[in-house]
Formats: C-alpha cells, sequence, structure tokens
C-alpha cells in the first residue's frame, strides 16, 4: 500500500511538531524516519497510525483520505518501542489477539487462529514459546512477538516506532539485519522511527531526515550519505569538524588560511562554516600545501579500526581526526608534537543557513 | 538474611526495637481482640447465639448487608471512571479532581455526617423536594447509604490511580491498532492488568462500609429494628449493659475485619507476584 503525507501540520499546545510535511511512501517500500529527539518523527508515525489527530493537511492511503478512519479501521500494524506486549496473556494469546477480537462474522475458527499462530510465531522463529509470558522473554524476544503481533492482522502497512531502542547494541544489530531480510520476503510497505544513522543507513530503502518538525532530505542512504542537502544533515548523519570563517571577494578565510572559490555566487562578505568529517583530515610533518594549517597533538586513541587523534588547531579550535594504522604507525605521531593538518574533503555551508 | 555488623545496629538495639513492637502490639491489639472473644463467650455459648437471632440483631446484620451491596458497586463503578480519566486523559482541573477525592479521607466521618444532615433535612431546599416526593433520606436506609458511600469512596479510586499511572496506555494503544474495541480493549487488556488493584480497594471499601460508625450514626436516628446498623447495634447493647451479646456482635464484626485481612493479604501476595513477573 501506498502512502501519501500532504502538508501535514500538528501542534501540541504552542508547540509546532509537525510542520508542512510531504512526501510519498511507495508500496512495498521500507522507509526510515530519521532525527534527534524533539524532531517530530514519532508523533508522525503516530498520526499515520491514526493514535494522533493532526491539525491540517492529508494523510491517504492507496490513495484515500484517512481523515475520517479510526485507528482500527486503518488497519495498520505498529510496534511500539517498548513492545507493550499484553502482560497477562502468554506468547500466543498475544498473537491470536488480532484475531480474536474480530466481530463473529469475520473472525476465523479456533483451529484456524492456532494454525495462523504458529505460522507467525515460526516466520519470528518463535515458535517454542508460545506458552511463556512475555515477562520470561528477553527484549529481542519480546520486539519479535511485537511483530508477529502486528502481523497476524495480515496489515498493509507496518509501523515501528524506535522498534530496537530499547535493547544492547549487539542485539540491536542482529534484530535489524533480521527485518531487511523479513521485508524482503514480505514486502509489506513499511516505515520505521530512528534516531540511530547507522541503523537507517543499514536497513532502509530511502531515509527521511527530519528536524524540528520539517523534513531537511528524502533519499536513498547513497544520497543522504555522499549529497547532504545541507549543514544539519551533513552534521547529523556523521561526526565532524566545524570550521568558522568568513568570504570575501570570492575567498574563505579561515584563521591563517585562504581559499579561494572561484565558483562562489556570493558577493558581500559573509560568515561561513566549513565542515569536514574527520576521516577526510590528514596529517603531515610539514605543510603539503597552502590549505594546511598548524595543530598540536593533544590525544591520541589507538583502540578501534582506526586512529581517532584529538588536536588543537593554532587558533584554539578542537579538531579531531581519524587516521589509519598503518599510516599512524609509518609517521610516528605522538603526544604534544606540533603537526600540520590538511583537508582532502569538505563541505562550505553560508551561515545565514541556520542549524 | 546475614548481613554485615559495619552496615547493621548493634544487636541490644534491635532486639530492644523489636521487642517495643511486640509489647505494643499485644497490649493494644491482640489483647483486646482477646477479650472481644472471651467476653462474647461468657455467658456460655448457647447466650452468645441468642445474641444473633435477635430481630434487631437480624435487622442490624441485613442493614448493613443492604448499605455494603449498594455503597461499595457505586464506589467501584466511580474508582473506575474517576482513574481512568485521570490517568488516561489529559484535561484541566485534573489535580483539583485528585484532590476532592481525598476529601472524605481528610473530612472527619461526624461532620460528613452533618452535612448530609444539613443537604437534606426536611427544611432544606434538597430535602424539602424529597420530602414532597414522599421519600425520607435522614433517619432512614437511603441516607445510610449515602453517607457510607460518601466516606468510603476514596478507598478504590486511590488504589487504582498510582497503578494505573505506571502502567501508561501503551497496551491500550496496541489493543486498539489491533483492531479492538474501547469494550473489548477495557475487558481483555485494561481490567485484568488491574484486577488485583482493584480487588485490593474493593475490599478495604467493604471493611470501611461494613464498620462505619461516626457518619452513620449522625444521618440514623437510632431506630431499633430499621435504621441500626451493626456498630450501632452494638453501641445501643452496650449502652444497655448487655455486654454479653455487645461483644457477641462484635465478635462477628472481629472475625469479618480479620477474613478480610487474610482476602488483602492473599491479594497483596499475588500483586508483588505479578510485579515481580
Amino acid at each position: 500500500m501506498s502512502i501519501i503525507i500532504q502538508n501535514v501540520s500538528k501542534a501540541f499546545g504552542d508547540v509546532d511538531v509537525l510542520k508542512d510535511l510531504s512526501f510519498e511512501v511507495k508500496t512495498g517500500e521500507l522507509i526510515a524516519l530519521l532525527g534527534p529527539s524533539g524532531s517530530g518523527k514519532t508523533t508522525l508515525l503516530r498520526s499515520i497510525a491514526g493514535l494522533e489527530v493532526i491539525d491540517s493537511g492529508n494523510i491517504l492511503f492507496h490513495g484515500d483520505d484517512t481523515k475520517d478512519k479510526t485507528v482500527q479501521e486503518r488497519q495498520v500494524g505498529f510496534v511500539f518501542q517498548h513492545y507493550a506486549l499484553f502482560k497477562h496473556m502468554t506468547v500466543f494469546e498475544n498473537v491470536a489477539f488480532g484475531l480474536r477480537v474480530r466481530d463473529k462474522k469475520s473472525r476465523p475458527s479456533e483451529s484456524e487462529i492456532e494454525r495462523k499462530v504458529h505460522e507467525l510465531l515460526q516466520l519470528v522463529q518463535l515458535d517454542y514459546l508460545g506458552k511463556r509470558y512475555p515477562s520470561q522473554l528477553s527484549g529481542g524476544q519480546r520486539q519479535r512477538i511485537a511483530l508477529a503481533r502486528a502481523l497476524a492482522i495480515e496489515p498493509q502497512l507496518l509501523l515501528l516506532d524506535e522498534p530496537f531502542g530499547a535493547l544492547d547494541a549487539k542485539v540491536r544489530k542482529e534484530l535489524r539485519k533480521w527485518l531487511r531480510r523479513l521485508h524482503d520476503e514480505l514486502h509489506i510497505t513499511s516505515v520505521f522511527v530512528t534516531h540511530d544513522v547507522e541503523e537507517a543507513l543499514e536497513v532502509a530503502d530511502r531515509i527521511v531526515i527530519m528536524n524540528e518538525g520539517r523534513i531537511e532530505q528524502i533519499g536513498t542512504p547513497e544520497e543522504v550519505y555522499h549529497h547532504c542537502a545541507n549543514a544539519f544533515v551533513y552534521q547529523f548523519i556523521g561526526n565532524v569538524n566545524l570550521f568558522h570563517g568568513r568570504v570575501e571577494d570570492k575567498v574563505a578565510h579561515f584563521g591563517n588560511v585562504s581559499v579561494s572559490l572561484p565558483e562562489t555566487s556570493e558577493q558581500e562578505t559573509k560568515d561561513t562554516v566549513f565542515y569536514v568529517r574527520p576521516h577526510d583530515l590528514d596529517i603531515h610533518h610539514s605543510a603539503p600545501d597552502s590549505t594546511a594549517f598548524k595543530a598540536k597533538i593533544d590525544h591520541v586513541h589507538l583502540a578501534g579500526p582506526v586512529v581517532r587523534v584529538d588536536l588543537t588547531s593554532e587558533w584554539g579550535d578542537p579538531v579531531h581526526v581519524e587516521i589509519t594504522q598503518d599510516y599512524y604507525l609509518s609517521m610516528t605521531f605522538q603526544k604534544g608534537m606540533d603537526v600540520f593538518v590538511s583537508p582532502k574533503d569538505g563541505r562550505l555551508f553560508m551561515q545565514d543557513y541556520s542549524i | 538474611m546475614k548481613r554485615h555488623a559495619a552496615i547493621t545496629e548493634p544487636r541490644w538495639i534491635r532486639y530492644l526495637l523489636i521487642g517495643i513492637s511486640i509489647l505494643f502490639l499485644i497490649s493494644f491489639l491482640i489483647t483486646p481482640l482477646i477479650l472481644i472473644f472471651v467476653k462474647a463467650f461468657e455467658g456460655g455459648i448457647g447466650l452468645y447465639l441468642k445474641a444473633f437471632v435477635e430481630p434487631e440483631a437480624l435487622a442490624a446484620m441485613r442493614l448493613t448487608a443492604l448499605v455494603v451491596c449498594i455503597a461499595v458497586p457505586l464506589n467501584t463503578i466511580f474508582g473506575l471512571c474517576a482513574s481512568w480519566a485521570i490517568t488516561k486523559f489529559e484535561f484541566r482541573g485534573k489535580g483539583f479532581l485528585l484532590t476532592l477525592i481525598d476529601l472524605p479521607f481528610t473530612v472527619s466521618p461526624v461532620i460528613s455526617g452533618l452535612i448530609f444532615v444539613l443537604l437534606f433535612s426536611d427544611k432544606s431546599w434538597l430535602g424539602g423536594i424529597f420530602y414532597n416526593l414522599g421519600i425520607q433520606i435522614i433517619f432512614s436506609t437511603p441516607g445510610i447509604v449515602m453517607v457510607t458511600t460518601f466516606v468510603t469512596f476514596p478507598f478504590v479510586a486511590r488504589e487504582l490511580i498510582p497503578l494505573m499511572q505506571s502502567q501508561g496506555i501503551e497496551e491500550e494503544e496496541a489493543a486498539l491498532t489491533l483492531g479492538a474495541t474501547g469494550w473489548q480493549t477495557f475487558w481483555r487488556v485494561s481490567l485484568p492488568n488491574i484486577k488485583w488493584g482493584l480487588m485490593y480497594g474493593i475490599i478495604l471499601c467493604t471493611a470501611r462500609a461494613v464498620g462505619e460508625f461516626g457518619a452513620v450514626s449522625v444521618v440514623s436516628g437510632h431506630i431499633r429494628g430499621l435504621t441500626n446498623t451493626m456498630p450501632l447495634h452494638i453501641e445501643i447493647l452496650y449502652n444497655e449493659y448487655n455486654f454479653t451479646a455487645a461483644f457477641a456482635v462484635s465478635s462477628l464484626m472481629v472475625f469479618g475485619a480479620l477474613v478480610t485481612l487474610l482476602i488483602k493479604h492473599y491479594i497483596e501476595w499475588r500483586m508483588k507476584g505479578e510485579k515481580r513477573l
């Protein structure tokens, strides 16, 4: 089922949580709503499910407006961050709930319910837990049961609210790979909310990046990672160094470094910020070119796949650089050493863009 | 559990505190309880049983049963509605409603009784309306039911509100997304989650409704065989120096209280078990 979000706005009291949002989810897609807390992503998800009422705009399922449809009528599968399993029911009864509450005409027979529940429990690989109670399961098992329960009503749309948010790092990673595989099997249109960039990049077909109730960028993981639409996305999607400077006569000045910008259309003098990822900075013993600046090594973190070096630039700003273990060993950098740092890549955003 | 000496009190302090507690309980609780039964059986089992077959005693027991049967269900429904409203919805005046629920706890029962006398006496505006309809409220069963309901109404709500607040509304929302109607959600999800808390509240409410004296005393008028509840009946027997009968009826109430305590203990044990899961 396709979803169209058209100019959706919502406020809680004086606070605008959704500000004129529009986008589309195609049939069978797996979409991530990514953003920091307070960006409105969960409110948007709950609005799609019908658990919140939007103030203006339209949400269309398959081209039909959902304005007058109750939660029950929308028939969406919803998975909650804290599972929301029914504590007093067994796993089996939890999954069977959506079938048992149907009216007499459409309710399947007892044997049909049993067959269906076991099929779903097999799908989430937990058929052997049917007689247990939710409190006897681990977090990862609970979330898979919650998913099986949501799938029992055969939803056309699956909504997941920070589905792995309450799990520890290792289980999270396993479960998100598993979710991706499950989606490839079932092809149910799915939207999940996350604040974990890595999770969104790994799992989603497309990512909607939200901030303060607005959409900052929509695109595939590759697009949002390599072609950030603006300063916010650039900062949110990965670690970043900020260099504040000024653009004057098509030349940008940062500390003692000047870079000419022949293509800029800026005429007047403006404040600017240069964004560079830690792995796009190099450290040298002597200045390789005019873009290099002096810095002092404060600390070297050797644990991990890359070496992380903390420095202070000659004008006093902290700088973070990531270099390979091999490069580190060949160059013999040490704490307290004066070195030169030069950027390989980066993005310039004018300061009037608010972040 | 054995604990290290450094984090616990010296032995003599522990024994002193435990000793004081036990002494206190024996002198102020257990001795009087035993005395009630001793006094009740003083005249032999025949006299003891006779106290219950008196028509006035039977009428008092019937009236108490009637009052409990009306007041407790009313307060159960009220308690469910109030705690539902307070925990599941956001609205203005929530704090005020919470304070109002506590009112019967803070006002002396005698004053509660007097308020009802003022409200429903024949000469008052409201009482006049009922008087013209031929319904007597004060010095009659309706008045007794009303004050008992008033005095006992916080019990169920007070028990449920913290429980429901700690549970939140996620399970209800999950039920709705799975297609359950509001009614189905209440019966299949909300009620099973609060059943032990609800039982606990009902037990406390019942115990108080049976034993209420002050407020009932004010509105009852003490008409023998008509408006005397069990506690009032005991008082009359006592004032007439009919100690054996007074203590016999008391022993019945004490027995009821002990059973209530047992049930309460069982429920607490179940609630704890459920929380641990």
